[in-house]
């Protein structure tokens, strides 16, 4: 394999284990939240990197990191239900402090070891190709690629087997608890399906660049799509296609690959927002003009109504504060509809435009 | 000034425009409309309640009376000027539910938000304008409460202090948006009694209500709303079984 | 002692120190409205946002002086944040996900754009990533002057303007019913917090900058319930975070400046939260726990009156009672004596002078309890009446 298709295949391993989460976290608005805890493990990182011995941290140190991630869950929770502090406040109080302490750690001990602060930032998924893993004397390949393979494969079984649950507690969290889905059960089991691929993509995309994986792409698919498979489907590929672009962009600019990841994320999840059929801010502003020009002529309707004989055009603009131009687009509708008719004296209702003038909206 | 109006509903005997004329008064959220074609005259020096059910775009018609959320067509007047020229005239009563009492302010302090708007940019209130919101407080009997912190009071009292704060304003016209809403009957009463002596002084109240069974008993006009006015005129010809079926449909009835 | 006297001799020190307090006034006064107006994660997002305002900035002119580029840092910022609006008020995507979204998509951008001026020039860029953690030793006086200037501004602002923020961050509604330009206010205070994140971004940088809007403020809440006081307060918590991190740093080398005064805002937030009269937890705890043990033992004093008067107490029946055992009953009783309510007699025990009134006390108060407590107090009630 050449090292172009390894960090591509890692990102994209990366952008897929976060995406089925991240749907979730989107759907539950628990997005902040991975925020946090993308930042909190990092000092649960520095200690893992430490109890190993500083050169490379093992498996079982990692875990032990995922573990910081879920602590700042419980310390947020925590904190919120004791009403001293809003929610949001407290998941601002929480991960800056632990996050102080990754930072503090890391320049104190770790000053040119295999952990520095750009690591921290954007990973070194430029890397990727040359750590393998090697067991049994055998060398099985980019170690990325099985941490990252695993993650997402563990994401994705924990995605299909609680499917139904995950979807019913995340709509409905209280049904989901008369029916004995034990939400809170599920929802610590997600929080800690985030913390792990947190740290497990820590090497390849760094502590911040993490939730930009975990979110943008879910929250793109959001806006397209209103059905949930289809928005884990979607999130998906929105991940896909910004690894691969992003790793372009990257080369071709001597950038961050990481960051320019993150960038094209962002660019797609604009253009879905100015485009989307379902969301977008320019269908929607399309439909709204044709919605406004229907409401107009219906208002006009109501207006005409009141009147035995025809309104001249002159009063209906003064009644109403409308420009000509406006008035012209609601009358030519109304027309082609058969509403209204032109009159040598002004406007009136046609048969049909007096009935409906007569319902109720 | 005072400019005649126009409205063929206005009383030939008074020689003040009404409190408060809304003339096709269209809002829409988004694409459906929420208000359609309101037409309103309230009278002046009157309780007046504005009742209908559960999205009926009550508290939407305070609101958009007041400049609050954007009209998609229609006037307001209030004594027959536009909102801006009164604005400091206008008491108005949210809903309890849409602040956060825990914030750090205590009941003087709420209530000597009702002098802002007179006290104008930047001029902070002084001892006169404390003196004036402790008598608003006394008159709904929380003197004793006004420096507790607003956390720290029952649901009723929170009412009564938002109630305060509207007297202090010293207005004319009155909208208070379901001041009844889950509030005890000490704060019942002195809501009434509150509503009374501003009668009393000849200020007019405007009120968002959905109990029916004290309609008759607290107010002298009614409103029936629902996205359009089903009626709207003294309490003994709107209050009837003909118009609460129309306003709720089939399964409301008279008196339960 | 000498350590706090090298603030007036040590020149770096002095510039560090002030830079840090600068940020802990201007982020106190600031944060609170922003944590009151549940927008406190609104300032992480717009420290974010800001970091390819200063790659754009030294992309578009060349220069590095700190002006230029917290103005460009600054302009993004606000940037981001009305987009943010944009984006909430045209789709249904929920707020938390609109604010990640915005945070991390920037802030990718500015790593992009970093490590791209990192690598595509070698002279003169040094220096641009220290906005991230902050570097807060290389403040010089002219930083210190821009802070001052740039805060002066905002506190000026805040100081006229009190009357109607307050208003609008307490009740929006009635503010608009006076006539009040409520999104425009609510626009100039969201300003004026970007204007505190470039105060903060060269001492503790774009990634801890929500610590110091919003640790300031928790802590402050907890000591007081008026708005006013809180405001000072949380300045004065801030400035304290800001001295305290920046003279602990001085202490040893390759202690950065920044971490450490979030963490002194934090520790400062947390002794609030556990501690401040009134609030605090540990007295929310204390007198839950004493409510417990009094409702204990109110519950065991009525058992142990039912027994006196209808049998024997002992230990022996006691337990057999409470279905416990006769060791934990007997410690009960002893608990009881201690109250001064029940005295030993040889094997046996009976309930005191002061004993029996409290029952009684008891009983009396139990009856007036609405029925609906009826069943929770069970049990020994039935034998007693």
């Amino acid at each position: 394999m050449s090292a172009d298709v390894i960090i591509i295949l890692t990102a994209i391993l990366v952008s897929t284990a976060s995406a089925l989460l991240g749907s979730f976290l989107v759907l539950r608005r628990m997005a902040l939240m991975s925020d946090a805890i993308s930042h909190a493990v990092l000092p649960g990182i520095v200690l893992a990197f430490w109890v190993s011995g500083g050169e490379r941290a093992t498996a079982v140190a990692l875990l032990g990191a995922a573990a910081a991630g879920l602590l700042t869950v419980t310390l947020v929770e925590w904190l919120s239900r004791t009403n001293r502090i809003k929610n949001d406040a407290a998941i601002g109080l929480v991960f800056p402090a632990l996050f102080s302490l990754g930072v503090l750690a890391v320049s104190l001990y770790f000053r040119n070891v295999h952990l520095d602060l750009d690591a921290v930032l954007y990973g070194e998924i430029a890397y990727a190709p040359f750590n393998t893993l090697e067991a049994f004397g055998l060398n099985l390949g980019p170690e990325s690629l099985w941490i990252m393979g695993t993650l997402a494969l563990l994401n994705l079984l924990f995605v299909l087997l609680f499917y139904k649950e995950l979807k019913l507690s995340t709509f409905d969290a209280g049904l989901a608890a008369a029916l004995g889905f034990a939400p809170g059960a599920l929802h610590y089991a997600l929080m800690s399906l985030v913390s792990l691929t947190a740290v497990g993509a820590f090497q390849s995309v760094g502590a911040i660049l993490i939730v930009a994986f975990l979110i943008i792409p879910p929250a793109t698919a959001y806006l397209l799509t209103q059905r949930l498979p289809v928005m884990i489907g979607l999130a998906v590929l929105v991940g896909a296609v910004s690894s691969v672009a992003g790793y372009v962009l990257a080369i071709l600019l001597d950038a961050s690959i990481a960051g320019m990841m993150a960038t094209v994320a962002g660019l797609l999840f604009a253009l879905a927002w100015l485009f989307s059929p379902v969301d977008g801010v320019i269908p929607a502003r399309s439909r709204r003009a044709r919605q406004q020009r229907e409401f107009a002529a219906r208002l006009l309707l109501a207006h005409l109504a009141h009147h035995d004989r025809p309104v001249p055009v002159r009063e209906v603009l003064e009644e109403f504060g409308w420009s000509p131009a406006f008035l012209a687009q609601a009358q030519q509708w109304a027309q082609r509809e058969g509403l209204i008719a032109g009159d040598p004296h002004g406007l009136r209702l046609t048969a049909r435009g007096a009935v409906l003038a007569g319902e109720r909206p | 000034m005072i400019r005649p109006t126009t409205s063929d509903q206005f009383s030939p005997i008074s020689l003040r425009p009404a409190p408060l004329e809304v003339r096709d008064l269209t809002v829409a959220y988004r694409e459906k409309p929420v208000l359609w074609d309101v037409d309103l005259v309230i009278p002046e020096g009157q309780l007046c309640a504005i009742v209908g059910p559960n999205g009926a775009g009550k508290s939407t018609l305070l609101k958009a009376v007041l400049g609050m959320v954007p009209r998609a067509s229609g006037t307001v007047q209030f004594f027959g000027q536009p909102l801006q020229a009164v604005r400091r005239h206008i008491g108005y009563v949210p809903q309890r539910s849409s602040v956060d009492w825990d914030f750090p302010t205590n009941a003087l302090d709420v209530v000597l938000m009702g002098l802002y708007g007179r006290l104008g940019w930047f001029r902070r209130p002084g001892r006169a304008e404390r003196e004036e919101a402790m008598r608003a407080l006394e008159q709904v009997g929380l003197a004793a409460f006004a420096q507790r912190q607003i956390a720290q009071l029952s649901g009723g009292q929170q009412q009564r202090v938002f109630l305060a704060r509207a007297l202090a304003q010293n207005s004319d016209l009155y909208f208070m948006d379901e001041p009844f809403a889950g509030v005890d009957a000490v704060t019942e009463e002195a809501i009434l009694q509150v509503m009374h002596e501003l009668k009393g002084r000849g200020k007019t109240v405007v009120v968002v209500h959905h109990d029916l069974e004290t309609v008759r008993d607290y107010f002298d006009h009614l409103t029936l709303l629902n996205v359009q006015v089903i009626a709207s005129g003294p309490l003994e010809q709107t209050f009837t079984a003909e118009n609460l079926k129309a306003t709720y449909g089939e399964r409301m009835s008279l008196g339960r | 002692m000498e350590l706090f006297l090298a603030i007036f001799t040590d020149y770096t020190l002095r510039n560090v120190a002030l830079g840090a307090a600068l940020l802990g006034l201007v982020g106190g006064v600031l944060g609170s409205f922003a944590t009151l107006r549940r927008q406190s994660l609104l300032g992480d997002v717009l420290a974010h946002a800001s970091l390819p305002g200063i790659c754009l900035a030294f992309l578009l002119t060349g220069v590095k002086a700190p002006l230029v580029l917290l103005l460009g840092a600054g302009a993004v910022g606000w940037l981001a944040s009305l987009l943010m609006l944009a984006i909430l008020r045209t789709t249904r995507l929920p707020e938390d996900s609109a604010l990640g979204v915005i945070l991390s998509s920037f802030f990718g951008f500015g790593i992009g754009l970093l490590t791209f001026i990192q690598h595509s020039r070698n002279s003169n860029q040094a220096g641009l990533d220290k906005f991230i953690f902050g570097q807060a030793a290389t403040i010089v006086g002219e930083d210190v002057a821009t802070m001052a200037l740039l805060g002066g501004v905002a506190l000026l602002l805040v100081g006229l303007l009190y009357k109607e923020f307050k208003l609008i961050s307490f009740d929006p509604a009635y503010a608009a019913s006076l006539g009040l330009p409520v999104r425009g206010l609510g626009t100039l205070l969201t300003s004026l917090t970007v204007v505190a994140v470039m105060i903060g971004l060269q001492t503790v940088g774009v990634v801890l900058m929500a610590a110091m809007l919003i640790a300031p403020a928790a802590a402050a809440r907890q000591w007081t319930n008026r708005l006013s006081s809180m405001i000072w307060l949380s300045a004065g918590f801030g400035v304290l975070s800001g001295l305290l991190g920046a003279l602990i740093s001085a202490t040893r080398e390759n202690l950065p400046t920044g971490p450490l005064v979030v963490l002194t805002a934090s520790l400062i937030s947390l002794f609030s939260l556990l501690l401040a009269p009134e609030r605090g937890l540990v007295w929310d705890w204390q007198r839950t726990r004493a409510n417990r043990r009094r409702i204990r033992l109110e519950r065991l004093l009525l058992d142990a009156h039912v027994l006196h008067n209808h049998a024997e107490l002992t230990p022996l029946s006691l337990a057999q009672r409470r279905r416990s055992t006769p060791a934990r009953a007997k410690a009960e009783l002893e608990e009881l004596a201690a109250q001064g309510w029940v005295v030993q007699r040889n094997d046996h025990w009976e309930l005191s002078e002061r004993g029996h009134a409290e029952a009684h006390r008891l009983e009396q108060a139990m009856r007036v309890l609405p029925k609906t407590l009826g069943p929770l107090v069970g049990g020994g009630m039935g034998g007693a009446s």
